[in-house]
């Protein structure tokens, strides 16, 4: 670790949300743990079916029936949300913790004009008085790159493109100075151009704010682009974490090595694509033992008897494998 | 049928008061105009098992009620719990054909408008759209004081008013399919278009018309109530539970009320029964509530 | 034999407008001069020209919006086509009705990007695997030769002969992709037209059909029309690529002269844009500004002039055409007569 301990911002341990359906229970995420401090990007990376939009919705309280948050601690400086009221979360939602999602359009109400919904976050989330709420909502949109912003005020959802959207779902997001910001695909719909315009912009604003950002996706790529600390899901549980580049470059888990191999990438060429054999496991009904060992080419016996925990390996990086792999040794 | 059990919509529907409620009115109602008229002594249209000795006799907890008739009886002697058995089976006749009639020419109508829009769909959507704009109870009685009554006349008439939603839906639904990349592939795969509705179009805009249907049973029941009491609906020889309530409905204020008050709780509690569960349908067959 | 040497596919200045507009009543407008009606087109498809020769893969990229799936959906004649010619196998199939295009519709087949959306709901596997193949069958004798192909085909494509009986809700979304892939090449087309076919895809899954469709390739000496958004996807499977902006094409190259050199400032910035797990390379930075124009009103002069960093006044006059840069490479833009302009 780093030499001096940061405070933790959010710490989450042990989380567990089961949706109960028809077709039995689907463990979404089942026993996830990782911290994060201030001023941290946290990529949080997996397939569909990981579980990672989960998790996400978790801390924000979210969950919504035939979902429960069965087990666990969701700390925010340490104060347990899973155990926190409604009352209490809706204060949370929008001043400490704000949302980005990857559909701007769920977000935006499309009834009122962008003007009257940032001045409700702030009414809602500080005391200040009209006219300095004005002043900063004008400011925020200036911050998020949308010029004549005085006029873009009046104007309603509708009237913006993508791009333009998620700027001003950005600007909502940060108006009431939130300390953490979760973003859930915050770019999967835009084109690769506004994507680079759109990702720049969150990094400027995040630093420039101090705030803390768990960001969801499942573009391992952009998630090198923006975070410190990546954790990669499978199956609800996390499979490995550590600082970005070392995770990158040099992965202990055979899951993280075959999704890095899997993305065809501009600066080299192989004839064909590494590729993960096989599906993710259905979840209501996953293998026993170590829920990868199906698609590994590690696995062994050992693998279908055990599930394996998640264990310190060489520098920053945690596994849960019990053949972890070496750097510069492929899969 | 033990995979209709183990099914979802089974799973939710043990879970849904309000769809048991209704379909376990619907299922008594169709018990009831399927065995009920045997198990009645009397045929209130055999003029010979009338007694006029027996007419306007309260329901039998009242002082001169007869416990032969336990929801008295009217001003010919007819049994009311025996008119009514045979009036729900003519109501429920009239609005299960004419619905199936409405549903049959109203998809054609809107496959057609859809699939292929321009004038045809230009043409059949303004008729729709004139025959919105009158309330159906409108078009019916004009249709009927044209027609002339019966049954067979009343079956026109709720047709002729109850297309159009099936229309409207179908043609939406078909839009919305004909974008769909799996019709893109059927032309690439060379399919001729009247194939391409049969197997691609036509079973995928179905579902939510079930919903419609099941409805549509409890409208056409009342405009076909409205219709007889206003005494332009089904003769007076075969009575439905509307035209029970008209023959009521005289003499309602001098103090006979059961004649017209136990057919009209008969009509609401199948219209409610239909109604509770045509929204447990539309829940369940709604993929986007899912 | 003409044929031998006829491309697999050949696309003339292909153009396709779509008029939007609805009824009549829709289209009415009230103004000074009195009513008259509207007719707003959107021009998706503004003249695209390029060849496929046999057992070659040509990619088209670009963003939402570009034309580059309604250039895909003219060639599978889901659409017709305002203007020009569309050359399959040497035949130019631009003009045919229903009738004449089925023979065509043997040598050409598509895959859809959605692998939810692309197979019917209440069909079968078989069924829908068969489909393309059941309209080409004329007698009975091959007919009843249907099943054993399609069970060949399913094998190919790695899934299995129980796999036939099921509906598409019970597979994955790359297993579906597989079905998808399967109805394409049961008729045994020299071309397939691929619109974006890993997009919707788990990374892990969008390598496996990539490596699939590229043993098809080698394996039935296919020609893949191959659209993607994902530069990195078309760098690794295409041999060619036509980079597409506002319904024109801006720049055309074998792939590793785009990639080593491209000329135009578009491609510069998809380049420069696309996000990379590796470490920062000393790349040229070109952020582009705004947003891409409304194909109702096409801007004048060159398309992209509106958000291109090096425009001057001759880019608002004068279209700039397809030039010649040499090594098979094609550029349209001014930049290349004026290259004292290129400086950021």
């Amino acid at each position: 670790m780093a030499g001096k301990a940061q405070p933790k911002l959010l710490e989450v341990r042990d989380l567990r949300t089961y949706f109960h359906t028809f077709a039995g229970t689907v463990r979404a995420v089942n026993g996830v743990s990782f911290d994060i401090a201030a001023g941290e990007v946290m990529g949080l990376v997996g397939e569909s079916g990981g579980g990672k939009s989960v998790v996400g919705f978790s801390i924000l309280g979210l969950i919504d029936s035939p979902g429960k948050i069965e087990g666990g601690e969701i700390r925010l400086n340490g104060e347990d949300l899973v155990k926190a009221g409604e009352a209490r979360l809706r204060e949370i939602r929008g001043r400490e913790i704000s949302m980005v999602f990857q559909d701007p359009m769920t977000s935006l109400n499309p009834l009122h004009s962008i003007g009257r919904q940032m001045d409700e976050v702030l009414r809602l989330h500080s005391d200040l008085d009209v006219k300095t709420r004005h002043a900063a909502c004008v400011e925020m949109l200036e911050n998020v790159g949308i010029s004549r912003a005085e006029e873009r005020l009046k104007a309603y959802p509708h009237q913006f493109s993508g791009g333009m959207r998620q700027r001003v779902v950005i600007a909502i997001a940060l108006l009431a100075r939130p300390r953490l910001i979760i973003a859930d695909e915050p770019t999967t719909a835009l084109d690769v151009t506004i994507q680079s315009q759109i990702l720049k912009l969150m990094r400027r604003q995040i630093a420039k704010k101090g705030a803390s950002m768990i960001l969801v996706t499942h573009d391992l790529a952009v998630v090198s682009e923006m975070a410190n600390h990546i954790t990669v899901l499978y199956c609800g549980n996390v499979v490995e974490r550590g600082r970005t580049r070392e995770l990158i470059e040099a992965p202990a888990h055979p899951y993280t090595r075959g999704l890095i191999d899997s993305i065809p990438d501009l600066s080299n060429r192989h004839e064909r694509l590494q590729q993960i054999p096989g599906t993710v496991p259905d979840i209501r009904n996953l293998p026993k033992g170590c829920n990868f060992r199906d698609r590994c080419p590690r696995a062994q016996a050992l693998c279908g008897e055990v599930e394996p925990s998640l264990t310190a390996q060489r520098g920053s990086l945690s596994a849960a494998c019990h053949f972890p792999l070496r750097p510069g040794k492929r899969a | 049928m033990t995979a209709f059990f183990q099914s979802e919509f089974f799973y939710n529907y043990r879970r849904s008061s309000s769809a048991m409620i209704g379909s376990a009115l619907m299922a008594s109602f169709a018990l009831a105009v399927l065995v009920g008229p045997f198990l009645v002594s009397q045929n209130p249209y055999d003029i010979a098992a009338l007694d006029l000795m027996d007419s306007y006799k309260p329901p039998f907890w009242l002082e001169g009620g007869d416990p032969r008739f336990w929801l008295g009886t009217d001003g010919q002697g007819r049994d009311v719990w025996a008119s009514i058995l045979y009036g729900a089976r003519i109501s429920l006749f009239i609005g299960l054909v004419a619905m199936v009639a409405s549903c049959a020419i109203g998809t054609l109508l809107g496959l057609v408008a859809g699939f292929y829009g321009g004038l045809v769909d230009s043409v059949i959507m303004r008729i729709a759209d004139i025959q919105l704009s009158f309330p159906s109870i409108l078009i019916a009685l004009f249709l009927m004081s044209a027609v002339g009554t019966g049954i067979d006349k009343v079956l026109i008439a709720l047709t002729a008013v109850g297309w159009v939603v099936y229309a409207r839906t179908v043609r939406g639904s078909t839009l919305s399919e004909i974008e769909k990349e799996y019709v893109q592939a059927a032309r690439v795969a060379g399919l001729p278009n009247s194939k391409i509705i049969r197997k691609h179009v036509l079973p995928n805009v179905l579902t939510p018309l079930i919903v419609i249907a099941t409805i549509q049973v409890g409208t056409f029941v009342l405009i076909e109530a409205s219709l007889s009491f206003l005494g332009v609906g089904v003769p007076i020889t075969q009575p439905s539970l509307g035209l029970l309530i008209k023959n009521g409905f005289d003499v309602l204020f001098s103090g006979l009320w059961w004649t017209s008050v136990f057919p009209g709780v008969a009509i609401m509690m199948l219209v409610f029964g239909i109604n509770l569960f045509g929204d447990f349908l539309r829940d369940e067959l709604n993929p986007r509530l899912k | 034999m003409t044929e031998a040497t006829a491309p697999m596919l050949d696309v003339r200045n292909l153009e396709m407008h779509f008029s939007l507009g609805g009824s009549v009543l829709d289209r009415l407008r009230f103004g000074k001069k009195g009513i008259r009606l509207d007719r707003p087109v959107v021009r998706a498809v503004n003249g695209v020209s390029f060849s496929i020769e046999r057992g070659e893969i040509m990619a088209l990229v670009g963003e939402s919006g570009c034309g580059k799936s309604t250039v895909a959906k003219t060639i599978a004649r889901i659409y017709k086509p305002t203007n020009g010619e569309l050359r399959i196998d040497g035949e130019d199939v631009a003009e045919h009705d229903f009738a004449q295009m089925l023979p065509v519709r043997a040598k050409m087949q598509m895959i859809f990007q959605d692998p939810y959306a692309s197979l019917n709901p209440r069909q079968k596997v078989r069924d829908i695997v068969a489909e393309p193949l059941l309209q080409q069958t004329a007698t009975a004798a091959e007919r009843r030769e249907v099943p054993a192909k399609i069970e060949a085909l399913l094998a190919r494509v790695g899934l299995n002969a129980e796999h036939a009986g099921r509906y598409p809700h019970q597979f994955s979304g790359g297993q579906r992709q597989r079905i998808g892939i399967a109805r394409a090449l049961s008729v045994m087309p020299g071309l397939i037209v691929a619109d974006e076919p890993v997009s919707a895809l788990d990374v892990s899954i969008q390598a496996q059909i990539l490596n699939l469709m590229k043993d098809l390739r080698d394996e039935f000496g296919l020609a893949y029309l191959f659209i993607s958004h994902d530069l990195s996807v078309v760098h690794h499977i295409a041999d060619k690529i036509g980079v597409m902006y506002l319904g024109f094409m801006v720049e055309n190259a074998p792939r590793d002269v785009l990639f080593s050199r491209p000329r135009h400032p578009y491609t510069r910035a998809l380049l420069s844009a696309a996000p990379s797990i590796k470490e920062k390379r000393d790349k040229e930075e070109i952020e582009l500004v705004g947003e891409v124009p409304s194909a109702l009103s096409l801007p004048s002069g060159c398309c992209f002039r509106t958000r291109c960093p090096f425009a001057w006044d001759r880019c608002a006059v004068e279209r700039p055409d397809l030039h010649d840069v040499g090594d098979r490479q094609t550029v349209a833009c001014h930049l290349i007569d004026e290259p004292e302009r290129d400086v950021a």
